[in-house]
């Protein structure tokens, strides 16, 4: 914002401790537009029509759903025609607000935000990528989404040089039969659980949309098992749907699975690690599905040290 | 001060136009088009507003974002007429190919922003009113906003913003025709005091009829020239289908949709008047 004048940072009454420096230093360009997301969505369509980049932060479930129709009517549709560059950012993807139960947790966000034309939905595992990110968000002018975690996340990408970031994915962990596909904080879980399964390949998909679908099948073609893992619902429009589609684009039979949350909302109360084993995302119970589902043809996979299930 | 009896003359024959898009498209929404016909007379014709039909995105013109698009069909005449774009496209309203629709968007050149949705107008004009606040422009930012949207609540979360950002380039017009889709608005939730509403909000606000095209221009003019570091609101009173008796006269004009005898009817006596 110091170096590029077009810069509005636009919050509903939300902050963090790297925004109260902005706070402080750009007045004029920080807006706190107040409890009022529609308003935060509306303010922010005005100052992109006349040439602003805009960055509008809030919490992710509120921005999403309670403006959808302000992203949908303003930025989704409207951009089609006049380009506009609106960054909406959303913290606390997933269940990163573990126990403020299901007001707060947001696992809609990544269907619905995919499924608007016109937009890029951006999901990073760390901040390395929200560091790429951030050149491509000020020339990029069009709207996204970009879906942050609750939590500072470990750096991933710290010693990886080649990221292509419009690619949308990267392969972690090249493997050979069964590939952990994930997005976010579950690309941290697909890691561990990685490294249990012995010849298990980890693909982080960053760009929900757009991304490099070609490249992407590519790469997941070498694999026999892909299993997408995502912190969101199951089976409408999310990371599983994205994959399938692919697979059905190409004409492709894999053999696929989704894990992600079913059609319930998570009232249980807990560490988020909590939630994750009641709803089968943690490493153990990740490995054990893989295990059920591929060992009857191949024992091989597993490494011997692990002792889940037993 | 633009010749009265000149702008009466141009707020007929755009009535007329607008009956003739309906009669081609039925799908236009004709009642909620005619009680602002006045008011987009006086904002054009009277050049209330700064424009360039030449070239619509012109950085020094003012903004005119109409919120309740549904009720912006007689602009189209007026755009037309002023050469935003050719006449003849007033003959392909709603027919394929053509970028006039039952309800307006950006592709029109002159609109501002796509609406339909009700209650969005407001909050995108004090995003625009900030930036031009920003650019230090002298470019007004006009709204056009039914009543009956006013029951949108990111209509009020829009008007606390812009009287705290005193966001004094910003002028809300409101078209105060009294009726919703369903019935009365004094029968739905009673919105008055309007004024005072807007008032307690901190803004500046007036009254006017807004089918008196002398009093229009007038309050318009005073509106835009006047100092004042707050927002403005005009709210202009209005009969929905003004100019046609059998719309005037029906709580349920709003889904009402003309037939080709009756408009040819009107148009006949309209030219006989």
């Amino acid at each position: 914002m110091r170096k590029n004048k077009r810069i509005f940072f636009l919050s509903a009454d939300f902050g963090s401790p790297v925004l109260d420096k902005l706070r402080k230093d750009f007045k004029d360009r920080f807006i706190n537009v107040g409890i009022a997301e529609q308003n935060l969505i509306n303010i922010a369509t005005g100052l992109a029509l006349e040439n602003y980049i805009v960055y509008a932060y809030a919490i992710a479930p509120f921005l999403t759903m309670r403006a959808y129709e302000q992203i949908r009517q303003n930025l989704a549709i409207s951009s089609q025609i006049k380009p506009v560059n609106v960054n909406l950012i959303g913290v606390g993807a997933g269940l990163s607000y573990d126990v403020s139960g299901p007001s707060h947790h947001c696992l809609e966000d990544i269907s619905i935000m995919r499924l608007l034309p016109n937009f890029v939905v951006f999901s990073p595992s760390d901040e390395k990528l929200v560091e790429k990110f951030v050149d491509y968000s000020i020339k990029k002018r069009v709207p996204k989404y970009l879906r942050f975690d609750g939590k500072p996340l470990p750096v991933i990408y710290g010693d990886i040089k080649n990221l292509n970031l419009e690619n949308g994915f990267y392969e972690l962990l090249k493997g050979k039969k069964v590939c952990l596909v994930s997005t976010g904080y579950m690309t941290h879980t697909a890691k561990i659980a990685a490294k249990k399964i012995r010849g298990a390949g980890v693909v982080d998909v960053f760009l929900l949309k757009p991304l490099n679908e070609n490249l992407l099948f590519k790469t997941l073609k070498k694999y026999e098992y892909i299993i997408t893992i995502e912190e969101a619902f199951l089976n409408n429009g999310g990371l599983d749907s994205l994959i399938s589609k692919i697979f059905r684009d190409k004409e492709y039979t894999a053999k696929l699975k989704g894990l992600g949350i079913d059609d319930k909302y998570v009232f249980d109360l807990g560490s988020r690690d909590r939630l994750h084993k009641l709803n089968h995302l943690d490493e153990e119970s990740i490995i054990k599905i893989i295990k059920k589902w591929v060992s009857q043809r191949d024992k091989s996979l597993f490494h011997p040290s692990f002792r889940s299930g037993k | 001060m633009p010749n009265i009896n000149q702008l009466k003359e141009k707020a007929s024959w755009v009535r007329k136009e607008t009956l003739k898009i309906h009669g081609l498209a039925p799908a236009t929404r004709l009642a909620s088009s005619l009680s602002d016909v006045e008011i987009f007379t006086a904002l054009y014709y009277g050049k209330i507003l700064r424009f360039n039909p030449k070239n619509p995105n012109w950085e020094k013109r003012d903004r005119f974002i109409i919120s309740k698009a549904h009720g912006a069909i007689s602009l189209y005449p007026i755009l037309a007429d002023l050469g935003f774009f050719n006449k003849r496209e007033l003959n392909r309203v709603c027919q394929p190919g053509s970028f006039l629709g039952g309800i307006p968007d950006t592709m029109i050149p002159g609109f501002e922003t796509v609406n339909g949705a009700l209650g969005h107008g407001l909050g995108v004009a004090c995003g625009v009113a900030l930036a031009l606040k920003k650019k230090k422009s002298d470019s007004k930012v006009f709204v056009l906003s039914g009543d009956g949207e006013l029951y949108e609540g990111a209509v009020w979360e829009a008007v606390m913003f812009a009287s705290e950002h005193k966001l004094n380039n910003l002028i809300l017009i409101i078209d105060n025709n009294k009726i919703s889709m369903l019935d009365y608005c004094k029968n739905i939730i009673d919105l008055t005091p309007l004024q005072k509403k807007f008032q307690t909000f901190g803004w500046r606000t007036g009254t006017v009829d807004g089918h008196n095209l002398e009093k229009l221009y007038k309050s318009l003019k005073k509106i835009k020239e006047e100092k004042s570091n707050r927002p403005k609101a005009l709210i202009a009173n209005t009969i929905k289908g003004k100019g046609v008796p059998q719309l005037e006269n029906d709580v349920l004009c709003h889904i009402r949709t003309l037939k080709k005898e009756e408009i040819a009817k009107l148009l006949k006596n309209y030219d006989e008047s």
